[in-house]
């Protein structure tokens, strides 16, 4: 049995439906992320969870055990928000060691779980600091520090690293990675940033609308999302409109892409000939060249380049195929010197790999 | 800054308005005559007089203590009052709380005294004016809490049940420490309130206790003496030191930001 169980909770507000008849099961030591587009629901599950708000419809077990019925205070689960929460008027050892505090730990054990709970986000010389004295990044490193001082079963994070710039951001990923690693606490992380999700977490679940879409590791979700919404969220993505020639031939199915014809796609449990849908490929999957390099692709078309953004790492370019349909791809600039290799205007082939891409059900 | 002078002045003769008479009390309390006519010389003499009229001291000393009783029980009250209008986001609760602040003197000086009397049967004197103070009170040590809360971000109310706190113990070290500035400034506001009080003590006074304000009333409507000059500098000068110790506290609340 899972460490969490989150069985058909259901939370309304009035008329609005913020979570509807959501079950996910986390593993203990797991970092399971809950990610959507605000206004999703994954905010009123994790208060949920937290106990400041409570399931209308529902039960929330933790090691097996209802926690509808304790208040947050007696759960043990911490909370790392959004704004950090550090008190004002207190210094970052005396926020760390609240927790500790509260619980009536003896004063010997306190000082050194609080020495170590510093240790680990490498904070020990900011001990006598006060929070407003505290730089970002620094506050929300003391936030992680006071969630994760006692030990707790899980810990929440909301959206924590939302207000750290770009950079910061980058690195507070790395470090979340190593400390909950290291310390083996189960985390439930929000966010709306799916570029964070694919990188801390074991396992997403993808809501829209109070619903979970999709649950799965960050490269299933990646290469093989269930829906347009969740093929549209995760990352860059083309849709094609297509439908199915042929269900299943082989290693393949046929799908017909509106004028534009055949092309081979990897099968796919549940598909029907002639059924509608969209045909989904990353940028990065598709190949773009002169026709001599592409031709030996299953799929492949030419197109004319109508835009191409320099991205330094790569390029993108954006090319209408000769139905209309524009679709992005992906160059790396791997080869020094070389910021482009095609100009707007440009006759080009693009292609992509028979085990490429996804069909998607309308 | 050529539009600048005319603006000085305007100001100016605001101020003037405002505080010349106060400073003439206060010039005159000094003055070696018997009468307010003209400066005649520097003198202590009225102070020393004072020391000396044992009404005066009295009324000083029931000031004194119906101010600190009653700003004591009105910080209290005026506190719980605070944070339940900043949780429960009543319009009707605030609405109540706050009507005695604005309600005009005579009317609640007058409301008080019947109701103290017909309803309460309650002999007029020490108590019933503490009574009355602390009523008009609440509503100035709510507001300032209040505001005070408002500045509070709410999540570190949770933030502290979600290490552990149980509701009085996040009261005891959350709440309580971040509202502290306002707990005092409003009840330091309460105390000068009580202290300088005239209308509605004079309705729930009864005939028994004497206040310093009703004490500087009786005196006046036989003259202005320099005893009275005097009385009424030291009472300034204690109204000063409390409000600017209580802006000290609660910057915030009193210059209307939070």
């Amino acid at each position: 049995m899972a460490m969490l169980e989150i069985k058909n909770v259901t939370r309304r507000f009035g008329d609005f439906s913020a979570v509807e008849n959501v079950s996910l099961s986390i593993e203990s030591g797991e970092f399971f992320t809950l990610l959507g587009p605000s206004g999703c629901g994954k905010t009123t599950i994790l208060r949920m969870l937290a106990g400041f708000d409570l399931p209308d419809a529902g039960q929330i077990l933790l090691d097996g055990k209802d926690m509808v019925d304790t208040p947050p205070e007696k759960r043990p689960v911490r909370t790392v928000f959004q704004n950090y929460a550090l008190f004002p008027h207190m210094t970052v050892a005396q926020n760390v060691a609240f927790p500790l505090k509260m619980a009536r730990i003896p004063a010997a054990v306190q000082r050194k779980q609080l020495q170590e709970a510093l240790e680990q986000v490498h904070l020990t010389d900011k001990a006598a600091a006060y929070p407003h004295e505290l730089s970002g990044g620094q506050k929300q490193r003391v936030a992680l520090a006071r969630g994760l001082v006692s030990r707790p079963r899980l810990l929440l994070l909301d959206e924590p690293l939302g207000a750290l710039d770009a950079k910061l951001r980058e690195e507070m990923q790395v470090d979340l990675i190593n400390l909950q690693r290291d310390v083996g606490i189960t985390f439930v992380f929000v966010t709306h940033a799916q570029v964070e999700a694919l990188a801390l977490s074991h396992r997403i679940a993808v809501m829209r609308a109070g619903k979970v879409e999709q649950v799965d590791e960050p490269s299933r979700l990646y290469s093989a999302p269930c829906n347009r919404f969740v093929a549209d969220f995760i990352g860059h993505i083309n849709l094609l409109d297509a439908s199915v020639l042929q269900a299943a031939h082989g290693h393949h199915v046929h799908l017909d892409i509106a004028g534009l014809g055949e092309v081979l796609a990897p099968p796919h449990v549940g598909l029907a000939s002639g059924g509608k849908g969209y045909f989904a490929i990353r940028p990065e999957q598709v190949r773009i060249g002169v026709h001599e390099e592409v031709r030996e692709l299953k799929n492949h078309f030419s197109a004319t380049v109508q835009q191409f953004l320099y991205r330094g790492d790569v390029t993108v370019y954006k090319v209408r195929l000769d139905n209309g349909m524009v679709l992005e791809a992906l160059l790396p600039n791997a080869a020094p010197g070389r910021a482009r290799l095609f100009e707007v205007g440009d006759t080009v082939s693009v292609g992509w790999r028979h085990d490429a891409g996804v069909f998607l059900v309308a | 800054m050529r539009r600048g002078w005319r603006l000085w002045a305007a100001a100016l003769s605001v101020y003037a308005f405002l505080y010349l008479p106060l400073a003439v009390v206060v010039v005159y309390s000094f003055n070696d005559s018997r009468l307010n006519a003209e400066w005649i010389g520097f003198t202590l003499r009225w102070y020393e007089v004072l020391l000396h009229d044992r009404e005066m001291l009295l009324a000083a000393g029931n000031s004194l203590f119906i101010a600190l009783v009653s700003s004591l029980a009105a910080t209290l009250l005026g506190t719980m009052a605070g944070m339940a209008m900043h949780r429960y986001r009543i319009r009707m609760l605030a609405f109540m709380v706050l009507t005695p602040v604005a309600m005009p003197e005579i009317l609640l000086g007058v409301s008080l005294l019947l109701f103290f009397i017909q309803v309460l049967n309650l002999t007029l004197g020490m108590l019933s004016i503490v009574l009355a103070h602390i009523t008009f009170s609440i509503g100035f040590v709510a507001v300032i809490v209040r505001a005070r809360l408002a500045g509070v971000e709410e999540s570190l109310f949770e933030a502290a049940r979600d290490c552990g706190a149980s509701q009085w113990q996040t009261f005891r070290h959350i709440t309580l420490p971040l509202i502290l500035p306002a707990v005092v400034a409003g009840g330091l506001m309460a105390f000068t309130l009580s202290i300088d009080d005239f209308v509605i003590t004079f309705f729930t006074a009864g005939v028994g206790v004497q206040t310093l304000p009703l004490r500087i009333y009786s005196m006046i409507k036989i003259a202005v003496t320099p005893e009275v000059n005097a009385v009424s500098t030291l009472l300034m000068l204690l109204t000063l030191t409390l409000i600017v110790l209580a802006s000290r506290f609660a910057p915030d609340a009193l210059k209307g930001k939070a």
